[in-house]
């Protein structure tokens, strides 16, 4: 049994990861998509989408690991959540074809570049919007009879999804115009430092407000957070953010031009790690544990000698393809 | 104004559309990835241009391609938790890890070459440009054959057992799983299939330039390749076809049933209907046209041999004959069609009237969606033969569906025909533009290649003049 604990932990951090990974680097590219009216049409725009064009693929590839990896470990956690999520989750897939199409599109039918750059904004904001209505919906709970979903299909909407949703957006929005700050010069480099001036503050008070609120879903968080020993941990967490926010805002002033991205990175990782520490060791909060929904102990087993290899193998030639498109996004990119 | 079958009806509706959607972009795109390296190989070669030029025109047409099977794919790795939430639960033990290899051992592999491919040669140079190619075209063979172990473990499940929860969990090891008994004919039917589909693809737009300039040397080398393809690979489909389908009869018999139209056992020798009206209500043929005895000569290489049919099978337990029997017939007709196309390139190249054979030329144009319109027909007549089951003979269609109401999966359903048909129409529209312009000399690039960014490798010119050593050469 001992063993089985441990491996469903090892496939709850891997997953935890894959989630991750795909909202730093999903984040990134969703958050261009958002900003994109924002960026002038011609040069800017296209400079924007060029800075993304070779590596949006692979960062949606762990939107399918999150996916393809909960119905392996854990399926019944899969089939519960996402019968449950139904709704914004068939809005998110839809938003992600017209967003993914528009990168070839676009390029593919000039004269209505304009109707693919909204689709482009428009599928970006939905994803990342509905994306954060999922996060919220599964933080404030979900109905669950038997081995299925017992709510209702409009359940997911509340204030408080609404505000996780919002969250998301100005997360994604940032990264994304720190990504760009990252990856070009000139006036779309300036343009992207104003907007996160905008966005910085706008993040940092949406994380503040959903931390309280999800505080305030019901008894075991608050006491989660609040009880020994895990409140000397709480206790830091305003400090931690105190002290990335003035590295945030002196790396602006400084026109640093990466470490504004490795911030915001930072307090990412560090909202992820709160969350964990919130829903840690259930997978749908009060209800389905990691254990009570993991797949038997063949199947962690037969993946994790799989993942073991191939994941550091993924990280190595994702990083590769990054570092041939290192540096500066050029203007004129077109024959 | 709904009951939970017709929430169920929509749900199958629902899978079956953006499954078959799917469908189309992967078996162009399998076959596309690795015509690319053959000619990004055949350039390295030979350093012919003319292998290069036509190496970037199906590049344009494979990023729109990847791009929306990309897409398309994405949902179908959440298809199964939102609208088979049951059979998810159930079968996620023993199909989520081959689907989770899928993701680790293709998707990823495909997704991080893919820029390079696309935009990176003049960053990386020649050599490693083609490894990237050849990754991303090993990657989708590597897709198919994890999602095909999916789909035949489902036809033909084996190494099995069920535990308290009423998991399908495995007994004894991977691979009595991974290499279920229809598996090997699948993977082999469904890849070959891949590469006749892009074939007749390729040589339709060739066919179709050739037509309009019959001296054009691109059109020329892509139709002759792809006319290769036909005349070589159609035989061996129709081969492998041939034991795919005995493979079907030794493990799905009512599928076979179905897909010959045999509502009645023959037992003595049981006839090929070549056409006829299947009446599901009645369990009859209506007006079948019948050569005696062939379906015997088939399926069990024996004129006199007993067949059963589908009176042999409970009645809850029989699939849909209307639909598998027109799908079954759809594809094998198209099968001899491609067949028939090989045979007359091959006499058109024995009589040197290959580039102005213009009746030939205009059969590869009507040619050039049979693989596609093949391919679906064939995925339905093995889908829908499977019912009403989906593990075959253990777990019913009717209890793997989510408890979604069917106002939900049919506001869904209708979300999805409408962007499909509006995004997907559009991008074939895109596509058949680019192919409606011939390959030229000097094909450009992509549009959106970056040409001079900063941070490339400076250039042996540049390296050599800021070197030492230059000052003194």
């Amino acid at each position: 049994m001992a063993d089985s604990t441990v491996l469903t932990n090892i496939w709850a951090a891997i997953l935890a990861f894959a989630v991750f990974m795909y909202v730093v680097m999903d984040g990134f590219d969703l958050g261009i998509g958002i900003l994109f009216p924002v960026f002038g049409v011609g040069r800017e725009r296209d400079t924007a989408m060029n800075s993304i064009a070779p590596v949006w693929d692979g960062n949606e590839t762990w939107l399918v690991l999150g996916g393809g990896g909960l119905m392996a470990a854990f399926p019944l956690a899969y089939a519960i959540v996402m019968s449950a999520l139904y709704a914004p989750l068939i809005a998110m897939l839809l938003a992600l074809v017209f967003r993914g199409v528009a990168f070839e599109f676009r390029w593919r039918d000039p004269a209505h570049r304009h109707i693919w750059d909204f689709a482009f904004t428009a599928g970006s904001f939905v994803a990342g919007f509905t994306q954060g209505i999922m996060l919220g919906a599964l933080l404030q709970g979900i109905t669950v009879s038997g081995r299925a979903y017992g709510g209702g299909w409009w359940d997911w909407l509340t204030p408080f999804s609404l505000l996780t949703g919002v969250s998301v957006v100005a997360g994604y929005s940032l990264l994304g115009a720190c990504w760009l700050n990252w990856k070009t010069d000139g006036e779309t480099q300036n343009h992207a430092r104003r907007l996160m001036r905008i966005l910085a503050p706008v993040t940092l008070g949406a994380i503040g407000a959903v931390s309280v609120a999800t505080l305030f879903l019901g008894g075991e968080y608050l006491e989660r957070w609040f009880a020994m020993p895990a409140v000397l941990v709480t206790a830091q967490v305003p400090l931690i953010i105190a002290i990335l926010t003035w590295r945030f805002a002196r790396s602006l002033r400084r026109n640093y031009e990466l470490a504004p991205f490795v911030i915001t990175l930072a307090v990412f990782a560090l909202s992820f790690v709160g969350l964990g520490i919130s829903m840690y060791p259930y997978l749908i909060p009060n209800s389905i544990t990691l254990q009570m929904a993991a797949a038997p102990a063949s199947s962690q087993a037969f993946m994790l000698v799989g993942a073991a290899v191939l994941v550091p193998l993924i990280l190595a030639y994702t990083a590769w393809s990054y570092w041939v498109f290192r540096g500066k996004v050029a203007h004129e990119g077109y024959h | 104004m709904f009951h939970d079958a017709d929430a169920l009806l929509l749900a199958r509706f629902q899978f079956g559309f953006t499954v078959s959607f799917h469908f189309i972009f992967p078996a162009f795109s399998i076959g596309l990835a690795s015509y690319l390296a053959v000619l990004e190989a055949l350039w390295l070669k030979t350093g012919k241009s003319l292998y290069l030029d036509l190496f970037k025109y199906w590049l344009k047409i494979f990023a729109v391609v990847f791009a929306m099977g990309v897409v398309s794919g994405i949902v179908m790795s959440y298809q199964f938790g939102t609208n088979w939430a049951v059979f998810s639960d159930r079968a996620g033990p023993v199909i989520g890890p081959l689907m989770a290899y899928e993701v680790l051992t293709a998707f990823f592999l495909e997704a991080g070459f893919l820029g390079v491919m696309l935009f990176g040669m003049q960053k990386v140079g020649r050599r490693l440009h083609f490894f990237a190619t050849l990754m991303v075209a090993v990657g989708t063979f590597i897709s198919a054959f994890w999602i095909l172990s999916v789909n035949s473990w489902m036809q033909t499940p084996t190494g099995y057992a069920v535990n308290p929860e009423g998991q399908f969990v495995p007994a004894a090891g991977w691979a009595p799983i991974i290499f279920n008994p229809s598996f090997p004919y699948r993977l082999v039917h469904t890849v070959i299939a891949a590469y006749l589909t892009t074939a007749l693809a390729v040589g339709a737009v060739g066919a179709w330039h050739l037509l309009k300039d019959s001296g054009q040397a691109h059109a020329r080398k892509m139709f002759s390749m792809a006319m290769w393809m036909a005349a070589l690979v159609a035989p061996v489909q129709v081969l492998v076809g041939d034991l795919h389908g005995l493979n079907t009869l030794e493990h799905q018999p009512a599928k076979v049933m179905a897909m010959e139209g045999h509502y009645q056992s023959h037992p003595h020798g049981a006839p090929l209907v070549l056409f006829g009206i299947p009446n599901d209500a009645e369990q009859r043929m209506e007006h079948a046209i019948e050569i005696p005895r062939l379906s015997s000569l088939i399926l069990k290489h024996d004129l006199d041999a007993p067949l059963a049919g589908l009176d042999t099978i409970a009645p809850e337990n029989r699939p849909p004959v209307k639909v598998v029997f027109w799908t079954f017939r759809v594809m094998v007709a198209l099968g001899f069609l491609m067949l028939l196309l090989g045979a007359c390139s091959l006499l058109a190249r024995a009589t040197r009237k290959l580039y102005d054979w213009r009746w030939l030329h205009r059969f590869a144009i009507a040619m050039g969606p049979a693989g596609f319109v093949a391919v679906i027909a064939g995925w339905m007549t093995t889908e829908i033969g499977r019912q009403p089951f989906t593990v075959y003979g253990v777990m019913r269609t009717a209890e793997s569906a989510s408890p979604l109401a069917a106002p939900a999966v049919a506001a869904s359903l209708i979300a999805f025909v409408l962007v499909y048909f509006a995004v997907f129409g559009m991008g074939t529209w895109y596509l058949l533009r680019l192919m409606s312009h011939a390959p030229q000399p000097h094909e450009p690039d992509l549009p959106n290649t970056p040409a001079h960014a900063a941070g490339i490798t400076p250039g042996p010119a540049l390296a050599a003049g800021s070197s030492p050593g230059a000052s003194h050469g």
